[in-house]
């Protein structure tokens, strides 16, 4: 259960949990679309230097660690394949031979340079993720998009909260499995009769959900009020970076500051306008956390 | 007055059932009322419940017949959103009854679903959060609540719409003394400053039975006494002895009339007989001196009526130390079957769950730990069986640590009952004619009793996989009086068997049926670790009915114990 609830929202003091979901929310996808655009691996190391400096400054570095570990585990994989699989690079600094219907199995550098910023995007992509679930309410988010769809947001809002709750129950079976007097039954078998335990208990707790949700006037649903509240200092300000974040990309992108082209050769300049626009994007991350008042919940 | 629920001739039977869950139930209910639903397992008082609310026939299904109506909607006509606005709801498990993330998001849900305005819906939570005292943990996440937490806001949820009517099964099974008798006060407070209509179902009845109002009891679907509390002990005398509060059977045993139906009562009734001194307040003493007794017996050893209660079963408290162990040879101070030296539980960026704890289990000891929710007694029985490595100090074993965890269903992972547990246990356990069963059909008490056969096996005979220490989490959650004394009698019996015996629980009555020692927890440390007999004997929250009547006297516990000390001092009595 702790190992799982460690992956969700709670209420910490921190610029980011005191901006207003919907906004919240906008700074993520604007970084992850950041993410999704530029490629020039100092940039994007860059970007990844700042998220992870935000989810510190967010309270939600320690998560953060764990969550750089599992993308190392899928990191590590991407760029050995590209590696093995692509064969557009010039710049070989290992060869297999023949590899049979693979062909010549030449490793070269750009293979491996292209794969490492593919790992990159993709890590940056969980940890931005991770930030967003640990930071950004998602019942406030869903109330939101109650006014679209009602029962489509309630649904999407009950998944966050069974997710923990169905990791529980796995937890607690499991553990009671451990103390049978035989032991926890193995084989093929036994795995199948656990697997329907679970499930077995998990439509359990679903049909009381279900039936709390009919008392709440699930079923009856109308669509919520919207709530106007001010915009406060923290809203406005990841709002503002949010802005600065996409804009940064965009010029990257259309004045070549993020030009980067691995195959046949790798090429990837570095000159003033990439450091000016590393620089600019660690500091439009990281500004809105400067301003720590009003934060506690 | 115009009743605020009634049931006419309602009959249900669930899908593929054909005994019918409610059977040709009539009865109505006032505006204002408290009302408690009584019963064994299995009786109806949930299907009860579900059927005030519309759950029943809209949401289970099933075949029912005859009416009931809400306010005077027609729950056949009118589904569970719309008689939701007039019944609030709380059920047992409150972590199913949280939908959302955030505590202020659960309040708000049926305010918003039901379309009030931004302003509604603030004042709303913001009202419900002050009136159930939750307002600190508004900005919390659901997930971080302790039980007792998650229930109040649960109970806030249903109460947001501030509905006239609340319908509440077993709120208070998860909770501890102390959390369950605040809860059982804010319904009180619900009902009398704001004439809250209140039906509850509950089998801890000495928790309530004194706010109520009347009480309903079911058997087989059908109801089989309606009166007001007193009327009710007294049909339970006749009738069904197990639904007897632990004070109305004390008084029972002791001869003594009127059944009271709380401990204020009783007291009253035996201070009027001479069988209370005037001037001593219950929670004075726990030193024996409470009660007009022969000789101001100080103890229950010395007091040769109480020897007697303890012969009959009635407890644990003198008779245990493993009679079969020191037939097997034993030395006659056995070496520790469980020890624990300094045992801490830290969590990484967390708060430390033990703090140091010391404790030792003989062979053939039955101990209750108590405390309240998250004072550490589940980790601590998980300690105890190496499911968890402490992060300071020792623990020893010289045996297999069996440890039963809280819900019984866990464990059944087959079809049949047979293929759960070995034969002889299943017989030993008096499931020897339930082989065929599928584990997910049977009772309440029978799949304790299985459970207990999957973790445990049989007592007897004592082989090389028997475990020298039985530990069990919470095993009477929703049970009723009478699974529970068949539990507590296998306790009992695994004790005489030479098994050290540890029970997490929050029942002082089941506490002081099944052990013989009592360590009370709090904070991660035991705070406290003597006879059950003066431990339970002399508190507000962590005593037994009984002991509350009599203000501990002699240690008394049990209605028997109590009976007989009463039958003693009442005999004096009449001598001077």
């Amino acid at each position: 259960m702790l190992a799982a609830t460690q992956f969700f929202y709670r209420r910490l003091a921190s610029p980011l949990h005191a901006a207003r979901a919907g906004v919240g929310a906008l700074w993520t996808l604007a970084l992850t679309a950041t993410a999704l655009v530029l490629f020039h691996p100092l940039v994007l190391l860059a970007l990844l230097l700042a998220v992870l400096g935000a989810g510190c400054a967010a309270g939600v570095g320690r998560a953060l660690t764990r969550t750089m570990r599992t993308a190392a585990i899928i990191a590590v994989p991407i760029v050995a394949v590209n590696v093995l699989v692509s064969r557009q690079g010039l710049t070989v600094f290992a060869r297999l031979g023949d590899l049979g219907p693979f062909g010549e199995g030449d490793l070269t550098v750009e293979a491996a340079v292209y794969g490492a910023v593919i790992a990159l995007k993709v890590t940056l992509l969980i940890v931005v993720t991770t930030v967003a679930a640990l930071a950004v309410d998602p019942d406030e988010l869903l109330r939101g998009l109650r006014r679209l769809s009602f029962r489509s947001a309630l649904t999407a809002s009950l998944s966050t909260r069974m997710i923990p709750l169905l990791a529980a129950d796995a937890q607690r079976l499991a553990e009671a499995q451990r103390t049978r007097l035989t032991g926890a039954p193995e084989g093929p078998r036994a795995r199948v009769a656990l697997l329907g335990a679970v499930v077995g208990g998990s439509l359990d707790r679903a049909m009381d959900v279900a039936a709390t949700l009919e008392l709440r006037g699930f079923a009856a649903a109308r669509r919520p009020a919207r709530r106007r509240r001010p915009w406060s200092r923290h809203d406005i300000a990841f709002a503002c970076s949010a802005a600065a974040v996409l804009a940064l990309a965009v010029v990257g992108r259309l004045t070549g500051t993020d030009s980067f082209q691995a195959y046949p050769l790798l090429h990837t300049p570095v000159n003033e306008g990439t450091l000016a626009l590393c620089t600019a994007l660690i500091v439009a991350v990281l500004l809105p956390f400067v301003d720590r008042r009003g934060i506690r919940p | 007055m115009t009743a605020i629920l009634s049931f006419d001739s309602v009959t249900y039977r669930y899908p593929g059932i054909e005994t019918p869950a409610l059977d040709e139930v009539s009865l109505e209910v006032q505006p204002g009322e408290l009302c408690l639903l009584a019963g064994m397992s299995g009786q109806g008082k949930s299907t009860l419940l579900r059927a005030a609310c519309g759950l029943v026939p809209h949401f289970h299904g099933g075949r029912f017949a005859g009416r009931v109506t809400l306010a005077g909607l027609d729950t056949r006509e009118h589904g569970p959103a719309r008689l939701g606005t007039i019944a609030g709801a709380l059920f047992q498990d409150p972590e199913t009854q949280l939908v959302t993330s955030s505590v202020r998001a659960e309040l708000a849900l049926s305010l918003e679903s039901r379309g009030h305005s931004a302003a509604a819906v603030a004042r709303g939570v913001e009202e419900v959060a002050l009136a159930l005292g939750i307002d600190a943990l508004l900005d919390r996440s659901v997930h971080e609540l302790s039980g007792g937490e998650q229930q109040r806001v649960a109970l806030g949820a249903a109460l947001a719409g501030r509905p006239p009517v609340i319908l509440l099964d077993e709120p208070t099974s998860q909770l501890d003394p102390v959390a369950g008798d605040e809860l059982i006060g804010l319904l009180r407070r619900l009902n009398q400053e704001w004439e809250t209509t209140i039906l509850l179902a509950e089998h801890r009845l000495e928790r309530c039975l004194s706010v109520a109002d009347r009480v309903i009891a079911l058997e087989a679907g059908r109801v089989a006494c309606d009166g007001e509390p007193r009327a009710f002990l007294e049909w339970a005398a006749r009738r069904a002895p197990a639904l007897q509060t632990p004070g109305a059977k004390l008084f029972a045993l002791a001869g003594l009339h009127p059944a009271p139906v709380g401990v204020r009562q009783a007291r009253a009734t035996l201070r009027a007989r001479g069988l209370l001194p005037e001037d001593v307040s219950p929670e004075s003493s726990g030193d024996g001196s409470n009660v007009l007794e022969p000789g101001s017996a100080g103890t229950r050893a010395r007091d040769p009526s109480l020897t007697k209660a303890n012969a009959l079963g009635s407890s644990p408290a003198e008779s245990s130390g493993g009679s079969i162990a020191k037939a097997l040879g034993r030395s006659r101070k056995p070496s520790a079957a469980l020890r624990m030296r300094d045992v801490w539980h830290e969590l990484r960026d967390g708060p430390a769950i033990l703090r140091g704890v010391t404790l030792s289990v003989e062979p053939g000891e039955s101990v209750a730990l108590m405390g309240r929710n998250g004072a550490g007694k589940s980790t601590l029985l998980r300690h105890a069986a190496g499911l968890l490595e402490s992060t300071r100090g020792r623990i020893e074993r010289t045996g297999r640590v069996a440890l039963m965890l809280q819900n019984p269903g866990d464990y059944f992972i087959h079809e049949r009952v047979a293929e759960e547990a070995p034969a002889e246990a299943l017989a030993e356990m008096g499931l020897a004619g339930l082989v065929e069963r599928n584990p997910r059909d049977l009772s309440g008490g029978e799949r304790q009793r299985l459970a207990l056969a999957i973790v445990a096996g049989a007592a007897l005979p004592i082989s090389a996989a028997s475990p020298t220490v039985l530990a069990l989490d919470e095993p009477t959650r929703g049970m009723d009086r009478e699974a529970k004394g068949e539990l507590a009698g296998e306790l009992r019996r695994r004790a005489d068997a030479g098994q050290a015996v540890i029970v997490a629980t929050h029942d002082p009555e089941f506490a002081a049926a099944c052990a013989a020692r009592t360590v009370l927890l709090a904070d991660g440390r035991v705070i406290a670790d003597g006879p059950a007999s003066e431990l339970l004997a002399g508190g507000w929250y962590f005593a037994t009915e009984t002991a509350r009547i009599l203000g501990g006297s002699a240690g008394a516990l049990l209605p028997e114990q109590g009976a007989a000390l009463l039958s003693a001092g009442a005999a004096l009595e009449a001598v001077a």
